[in-house]
């Protein structure tokens, strides 16, 4: 049992870092983004070639994950998502945009990084053994508590920052906060950045752990929707909570139903469809938007 | 009156050296050979080890005038197509070929895909070559398909019997995704090691393709203890997060596979956890390699940046194709004639040193002459290198 909660606590928390910037670049624009598995890759990509490639200190890889993909998500926002936006009313214009970008960004990593799986080497070595009751090698111990820090700096940051204040009002209401003063287009772009960041910090933190390979974009943006609609779309409590209930779910799952072949994941998607139908806002989401 | 001068002897040039390279060009007619496989994805080691060993070769052979078939010589031109390991894609791929007129295909790479183009493949005259097990693709009434590699059914039991007689091991637990080829694998290597008299501790645990943490689908696998840990048909990207995260769950046994896989790939991924891991390698070892051999090696290295061990099988079936082609020319455009010359078919192996001879077997697989001859490698993996365990003949 305590190897299974353990488990679970590691997967929830990688998760809801997961479902975290997908939630936020929702909970603004609107924007059912497609491409943040792609970002995620790209971020483990990014962490890859500096850390594990170029030899430069682990930190300073992931440091240049944040940035890049800050970068690279603000540059999405200001040339992609606002003009069509402004554009169009039609909210299948940004998924059709952010289903586009999945496509490119699969077609980018692999012509710079290559179709292989790669990974880098461990961080930390060295396994914790309780008596063999629960087994977690140090770095995932790490990667955890890390996980844990990112997503708590993030709650901090959205509470009491000027910048996380304007967000959230943005958030809540496009017009009041124009209307109260807010920057919208300057917050639009910073939020869709900070999600994009939050995608490649998650990356290239998982790296040490899973590797990272192409294919890997499509299926990490299928659970992340999963997390948020378990949760409740636009919400960053809700991310988090879907992340962790997500996390725990596999890991019970895989435990006790492994013998009767590889059922953990039906009967996930069976909860979810029956949970829906029960509440279709999610856990922390409201009826009404 | 000297600037059009000027402007006319260009135009001229021009034209001359477009004409002198279209002489070049319409020197060598082009043969065509297809190519239908996963090139993206996780399994993408797969099909691009085949791809780029198609097109080093084929590089190589234009370079050095042509490869001659009868009278003719001809240029290869490798027209690929990437599956993404979808059956439906795969059929897509095969009816391209069809339309582009070629006879001659490689790939697909897993069992759906290759199981899936049969019906087109039959229907169009196009003879293709699989690096899939399912017996039925080579088994009369089939005949278009040859088995492009060593079956798992052919490799898993030479590996098993040398493991217990070398290792002691006497239990062996399965593990698969959850997916048409390593259930299949995994299936065909329970049925093995039962037939040899292994005890199998556990083989109905799965996990989901794209799973990138193995840490929580292993614990009930170990839990069993086996003194063989059996990868079925894993993929080159899962293969050492497998092998990483059973080492950290305390695992000490062995842990093999039956599919190919890539040194790289194992060391960036698992580094020295990955010691000792055995794996059917490429058609070669040092040991084996012709000249011939080297310089393939060389220049798809020099080509593509790096090297794939599974291209020392990879190389073989382009050669194949074009060999039998070259034993009888009328197999071009007629794959009927080239059926029938396989049965007899004989030629130097030109990537292996010594008398070893490129022939076609099968018969005591599949009841006809529908696989490739290549020796079976069987690799441990050893400080990022692969290190041959043993070498055996299939058939």
């Amino acid at each position: 049992m305590e190897q299974i909660l353990a488990n679970g606590v590691y997967l929830g928390a990688q998760y809801a870092m997961i479902a975290l910037g997908l939630t936020l670049i929702f909970a603004l624009m609107n924007v059912l983004n497609f491409a943040h598995g792609q970002m995620y890759v790209l971020g483990g990509f990014v962490t890859y070639t500096f850390y594990g490639q170029l030899g430069f200190p682990f930190v300073s890889g992931l440091v240049m994950s944040c940035v890049t993909l800050f970068i690279l998500g603000a540059l999405i926002e200001r040339f992609l998502f606002a003009p069509v936006i402004k554009r169009s009313s039609r909210e299948e214009s940004t998924m059709l945009l952010a289903a586009g970008l999945a496509f490119f960004f699969d077609a980018v990593i692999l012509l710079v990084f290559g179709e292989k799986q790669r990974g880098v080497p461990k961080i930390v070595n060295g396994v914790f053994n309780w008596d063999f009751r629960l087994i977690m090698p140090y770095d995932r111990i790490l990667i955890c508590v890390l996980a844990i820090l990112s997503i708590a700096s993030f709650i901090l940051f959205m509470q009491y920052s000027k910048t996380g204040r304007a967000l959230r009002a943005l958030a809540q209401d496009r017009t009041a906060a124009q209307l109260m003063g807010v920057n919208v287009d300057r917050y639009s772009m910073i939020g869709f950045a900070l999600g994009a960041m939050l995608a490649g910090l998650v990356g290239g933190l998982l790296v040490t752990i899973t590797g990272v390979n192409l294919g890997m974009g499509g299926p990490t943006s299928i659970k992340a929707f999963m997390m948020v609609m378990i949760g409740g779309a636009g919400v960053i409590s809700g991310a988090i909570w879907g992340g962790i209930i997500l996390g725990f779910m596999e890991a019970f799952g895989l435990a006790y139903l492994a013998q009767y072949g590889d059922i953990t994941y039906l009967l996930i998607f069976v909860s979810l469809m029956i949970f829906l139908a029960i509440r279709p806002q999610g856990l922390m989401g409201k009826p009404w938007g | 009156m000297k600037r059009r001068s000027i402007l006319k002897s260009a135009a001229a040039a021009v034209a001359l050296s477009a004409m002198a390279a279209g002489s070049a060009w319409a020197e060598n007619p082009t043969l065509k050979i297809g190519f239908v496989g996963v090139t993206s994805g996780p399994a993408a080691a797969w099909g691009i080890s085949n791809q780029r060993s198609m097109e080093a070769r084929a590089a190589w052979i234009n370079e050095t005038g042509g490869y001659t078939i009868g009278d003719t010589t001809y240029d290869i031109e490798i027209v690929s197509f990437d599956d993404q390991k979808d059956p439906k894609r795969a059929i897509a791929g095969m009816e391209k070929m069809a339309q582009e007129g070629i006879h001659y295909v490689v790939g697909p790479n897993v069992d759906d895909g290759a199981a899936a183009v049969r019906p087109v493949a039959e229907a169009n005259g196009i003879m293709y070559f699989p690096y899939a097990f399912p017996k039925e693709l080579y088994t009369a009434p089939a005949s278009n398909a040859v088995l492009g590699m060593v079956a798992n059914y052919q490799s898993g039991p030479a590996i098993y019997k040398h493991l217990m007689e070398n290792e002691g091991v006497k239990t062996v637990a399965f593990i698969a995704a959850n997916e048409s080829d390593p259930l299949s694998q995994r299936d065909g290597g329970v049925a093995a090691a039962e037939a040899l008299g292994l005890e199998v501790v556990s083989s109905n645990v799965t996990y989901q393709v794209d799973t990138t943490d193995f840490t929580p689908v292993l614990t009930p696998v170990l839990r069993t203890q086996p003194d063989l840990l059996v990868l079925s048909g894993v993929s080159p990207a899962n293969a050492p997060q497998l092998i990483r995260s059973a080492r950290e769950l305390g695992y000490q046994g062995l842990i093999s596979t039956e599919t190919a896989q890539d040194a790289q790939v194992l060391q960036e991924g698992a580094g020295d956890l990955a010691n000792g891991f055995i794996s059917v390698g490429g058609a070669s070892t040092p040991e084996l390699a012709s000249d011939a051999m080297r310089e393939f090696v060389q220049r798809y290295t020099d080509m593509f940046g790096e090297y794939n061990d599974e291209s020392n099988t990879k190389v073989y079936a382009l050669e194949y194709i074009l060999e039998t082609l070259k034993a009888d020319p009328a197999g071009i455009d007629n794959v009927d004639v080239f059926k029938a010359t396989m049965d007899t078919f004989e030629a130097p192996n030109p990537y292996m040193v010594g008398d070893a001879k490129l022939r076609y077997v099968g018969d005591s697989s599949f009841g006809q002459k529908r696989q490739v001859a290549v020796p079976l490698v069987v690799n441990v993996f050893q400080d990022g290198t692969f290190e041959t365990l043993f070498v055996a003949e299939v058939d």
